[in-house]
């Protein structure tokens, strides 16, 4: 479905200049190649130009002056309070069956909103409302750790390519190649439909693979043009370990294109799980209480009879989706030294 | 020109070898593979080995593959599982609906998104900039299977606009020439079947349409201003020309430039959305196919057929799109 | 009558939530049919602002132009952007400092000298391609003909200029104003497009405003120089009147920094100390007043008016340079 690439700004080629200059190259029919790929190591080298604290300490101002962060921030903020306090919000229990609930329950009716329960029942009796509230757990719980597995993966990708370069570089970005000749929701699918049972882990973790071939890329590129810039290289003029290089000076300085990428994955993997769950690929436990599952399942099963079931977990994953996508692409802003005054 | 394209071709070969050899290797050594999906978790060890032995799944994998390559080579991807015709007569029977669907979703985000992107910059800051920027966010962070939902709901429920499934109104009969409805219609000179079918194909296309939308305005609008704040245009403008020539011969024929780009890799974006789209309105093609060879037990040879075709078709457009380029941009070097 | 008459303009910049800055302050100045005259100044002193202001070229949203810019006795401020738009190319022209991102990089370089005279001059394609392989011609592009279908990329920069010039003489302007025409351009090539220039105006007895921050480029080419400082004219003399007499204190700084063949061995070339961010607004007095080795304290009593000398010029400056001590 989005496709974090394809979202981003402008690969723009610049026009009107044809004095030979770095990236030059990326022009040439030859290397033209996947535009994605240019994509990602363009912004690999915005993270990298000036580096260090007053990088980050640049953007964290301008990041404070922007509304479109501020909005992002908040809307972020709540939905994590809203997971991490559900218990205490939420009126009753997630997976309890309500007597009163169940009984009006027929083929086409579900009961809507009552006194005790605002939202009223879902297809098993159980209060809408606090499924929604408890929902916004398991929806961090599977954006994060789909977005923290396909970070970690891509960046130990992306950090072997790029720290070591040469032939373990040509081998894994070949790797990344196959992956990002996929369409992202296509591979997350074929994922799926190879494991032999879906579960939730086997959406966490196809949700999570889509973005693995998108953060190695970004770093491989950062790692890359840090290289043979001049603090690496007087690191290792002062005979700093390899290795030491590596951790301490260039991982450091490739992370917050990598924090941004984060950002914006959460939004994709979210909307990525609920649509595998809309084709039944999702999470078979009907206990759980996720927005993604709710929406593809029962809000795609029940729209007729209560479309509220669609409406309300569709709503929560817009805003959501919404406050993840302003917040990266604010930081993405404020990173980019092109926006730099 | 000739030698580019030819190591791109190679290229492009070696990426759908190793593709292919991924996903052979992946789903003969998952537990529970396709014999399971043929014969059920409870099927006696015997009747298993059989099958295995009949599907040729008892000789080594390479040997598999091989002969796997061998066929795929002379276009035989095998029988499917679940109705046991040809594989390839399967998706061929499905992909133009998809071609169609996509096509035509394809021409509502450029058709619509370019100016969208135009007016957004020349009106910077104004509302109708930030309405489109509103616009556009919420575009991409829409589930699109939801918006389905939702214009089904207002325009085949509520306003009887639309008709709310399929690609053509039962009992109206067209003649098949290309598969593509609209289009066999004007060929065939049955005008009520093509209209039918535009009519049953506008709102799947809106749908499909959303994402790619969002993107080609956002990157349209970004181009256009760097390319205003380009000394060309100046100079444009101190020529005197008509506003008329100095937007679409300098303004958007250079602004362009990245919008084709980014086309191609829509192409992605469509054929993931295809699959959703397709079984909100039940619209026979490849998403439908997907949906059904999983849900109907996992159909591992038209899985595997499909995987292989949309990661061909995206490799093969984005060569297009690299193509084309050389030809609008005469600053790209042929190499 | 004059042909240019610029008076009092002045431009302010007016971004939301900042400060509003006065780019031009109320210049004015003349040049004569034919007459060739520069805006002499270093960057941020408003001679380019100035420049777009007369063209109507200015970005419209962001700024504040009033004064008069009176074109053969019609204020250009005051018509309409179509009018405007139908003497820019025609009557007025324009040449920029970068050739390169000046040209359209997609189009072909005939297309880019034959639009201006399908605009203004009626022409159909075929017509205005064979006149602009003239036109290519008369601005000494070597093989016109194949120039016509070439693209900017794969043409040198003094080639990229020329074409430029080709561009804003198509229609025989009566004005063309060059905005730091050889600024970009490598050192050989600065003199060649010059003496172009100087022979087309002359030839066609079109007028020049030159805008430059080289003085050499003045000492061959201009009959009156203004000098601009902080967004205000302070001198204005004729072109030998300024270089054997320059009165203010910046002028003269200016001349002195220029090295000469003629200057004693070992002798140090002239700097004007600091740079133009160390101005004081002109409400508080002379803008260069910080910078200024002749400063009084009337310099920061108020802003200095701009006053006739005896030469025939105008100057801003309490306490000009004495002639005894002028350069040349």
């Amino acid at each position: 479905m989005s496709d974090p690439i394809t979202q981003a700004g402008t690969p723009a080629p610049r026009p009107g200049d044809d004095k030979p200059r770095p990236g030059m190259s990326e022009r040439s029919i030859g290397l033209l190649g996947d535009r994605k790929k240019a994509r990602l190591d363009e912004l690999a080298r915005a993270g990298v130009d000036q580096g260090g604290v007053s990088l980050v300490r640049d953007a964290v101002r301008r990041l404070r002056r922007n509304p479109v962060a501020i909005v992002g921030a908040v809307i972020v903020g709540l939905f994590v309070l809203m997971a991490i306090f559900a218990p205490l919000i939420a009126p009753h229990d997630a997976v309890q069956r309500f007597d009163e609930l169940t009984k009006n329950l027929t083929v086409d009716t579900i009961p809507g909103a009552s006194g005790d329960f605002p939202l009223g029942s879902d297809p098993l009796g159980r209060d809408f409302l606090s499924r929604m509230i408890y929902g916004a757990r398991q929806t961090l719980f599977v954006g994060v750790l789909a977005t923290l597995i396909g970070l970690a993966l891509g960046v130990l990708i992306g950090a072997i390519a790029g720290a070591f370069g040469g032939w373990v570089d040509v081998v894994l970005m070949r790797l990344t190649d196959v992956m990002l000749a996929l369409p992202s929701l296509l591979l997350a699918i074929t994922l799926v439909a190879m494991a032999s049972r879906s579960s939730q882990w086997t959406v966490i973790f196809a949700v999570a693979i889509v973005s693995v071939p998108i953060f190695a890329r970004l770093l491989r590129g950062s790692m890359l043009a840090q290289r043979e810039s001049d603090h690496v290289l007087a690191a290792r003029a002062l005979g700093v370990k390899e290795r030491n290089i590596v951790l301490r000076h260039m991982l450091p300085n490739s992370l917050t294109a990598v924090i941004v990428q984060a950002t914006l994955t959460f939004a994709v993997a979210i909307l990525d799980a609920a649509a595998l769950s809309f084709l039944g690929l999702g999470d078979p436990d009907i206990n759980r209480a996720e927005w993604g599952l709710m929406l593809g399942v029962d809000g795609q099963r029940y729209f007729e009879v209560r479309p509220e079931l669609a409406y309300y977990p569709a709503l929560a994953i817009i805003v959501v989706a919404l406050g993840f996508t302003l917040l990266g692409e604010a930081m993405r802003e404020a990173i980019d030294p092109k926006n730099r005054r | 020109m000739l030698r580019v394209i030819v190591r791109r071709l190679l290229q492009l070969v070696v990426t759908l070898i190793a593709l292919s050899a991924l996903i052979f290797i992946w789903l003969r050594n998952l537990p529970g593979g396709p014999v399971e999906a043929l014969l059920g978790e409870r099927a006696t060890p015997e009747r298993r080995a059989l099958l295995t032995k009949a599907l040729g799944y008892d000789q080594p994998i390479l040997v598999q593959y091989g002969k796997f390559m061998q066929r795929v080579v002379t276009g035989d991807f095998g029988n499917s599982i679940r109705t046991g015709d040809p594989v390839t007569e399967v998706i061929s029977r499905a992909f133009p609906a998809t071609i169609e669907l996509a096509l035509a979703a394809m021409i509502i985000a450029v058709g619509l998104g370019v100016p969208l992107g135009y007016l957004a910059a020349r009106w910077r800051g104004r509302s109708l900039d930030n309405l489109t920027i509103a616009g556009t966010l919420l575009g991409i962070s829409i589930p699109i299977f939801f918006l389905g939902y939702l214009l089904k709901d207002v325009f085949t429920q509520n306003i009887h606009w639309f008709p709310p499934s399929g690609r053509l109104t039962t009992g109206l009969d067209n003649t098949n020439v290309t598969g593509f409805f609209v289009l066999d219609g004007l060929l065939t000179r049955e005008f009520d079947a093509s209209a039918d079918a535009l009519w049953h194909l506008i709102l799947p296309a809106i749908t499909l349409a959303t994402i790619p939308l969002a993107v080609i305005v956002r990157i349209t609008r970004a181009s256009v201003l760097d390319v205003l704040n380009e000394d060309y245009v100046r100079t444009a403008e101190a020529k005197g020309l008509r506003h008329r020539t100095i937007r679409g011969r300098h303004i958007l024929r250079n602004a362009l430039l990245p919008v084709v780009t980014t086309i191609g890799l829509q192409t992605g974006a469509l054929l993931s959305g295809a699959v959703l789209t397709e079984k909100v309105y039940n619209w026979g093609g490849i998403g439908t196919l997907i949906t059904d060879s999983i849900s109907g037990g996992r159909d591992y040879p038209v899985l595997q057929a499909i995987i292989l075709l949309a990661a061909l078709i995206f490799v093969v457009v984005n060569l297009l799109v690299d193509l084309s380029y050389a030809f609008i941009d005469p600053r790209v070097r042929v190499r | 009558m004059s042909l240019l008459d610029v008076r009092d303009l002045s431009v302010v910049f007016q971004r939301r939530g900042e400060q509003p800055f006065t780019a031009v302050d109320k210049v004015s100045f003349t040049v004569e049919p034919g007459q060739t005259v520069g805006l002499v100044g270093e960057s941020g002193c408003g001679k380019s602002v100035t420049s777009l202001a007369i063209m109507g070229l200015l970005p419209k949203r962001g700024n504040k132009v009033s004064g008069e810019v009176l074109f053969e006795g019609t204020d250009l401020l005051k018509l309409r952007p179509d009018d405007m738009r139908d003497r820019r190319g025609r009557e007025i022209s324009m040449i920029f400092q970068d050739p390169l991102s000046s040209l359209n990089p997609v189009i072909p370089i005939g297309v880019q000298v034959a639009e201006v005279l399908e605009r203004h001059q009626g022409r159909d394609r075929r017509q205005a391609l064979r006149e602009a392989r003239d036109l290519l011609d008369a601005v000494g592009i070597p093989d016109p003909q194949r120039r016509l279908s070439e693209y900017p990329h794969q043409i040198s920069g003094g080639m990229r200029q020329r074409a430029l010039i080709a561009i804003a003489l198509a229609c025989k302007p009566r004005l063309l104003i060059a905005d730091e025409p050889t600024t970009a351009l490598d050192v050989t090539i600065q003199a060649q497009i010059l003496t172009l220039l100087k022979q087309l105006v002359d030839d066609t007895g079109t007028a020049l405003v030159m805008i430059t921050h080289d003085l050499g480029v003045v000492a061959g080419l201009c009959d009156t120089v203004n000098v601009l400082y902080g967004g205000r004219v302070v001198e204005r003399a004729r072109r030998h009147e300024l270089f054997a007499h320059a009165r203010h204190p910046y002028t003269h700084g200016l001349l002195s920094s220029v090295p000469r063949l003629d200057s004693p061995r070992g002798e140090r070339l002239h700097a004007i100390r600091g740079s133009v961010s160390d101005n004081i607004p002109w409400a508080v007095g002379c803008a260069f007043a910080p910078r200024c080795d002749n400063v009084v304290d009337a310099c920061l009593e108020g802003p200095p008016p701009l006053e006739p000398t005896a030469t025939g010029g105008d100057l801003r400056c309490n306490n000009p340079v004495s002639e005894e001590v002028a350069v040349l």
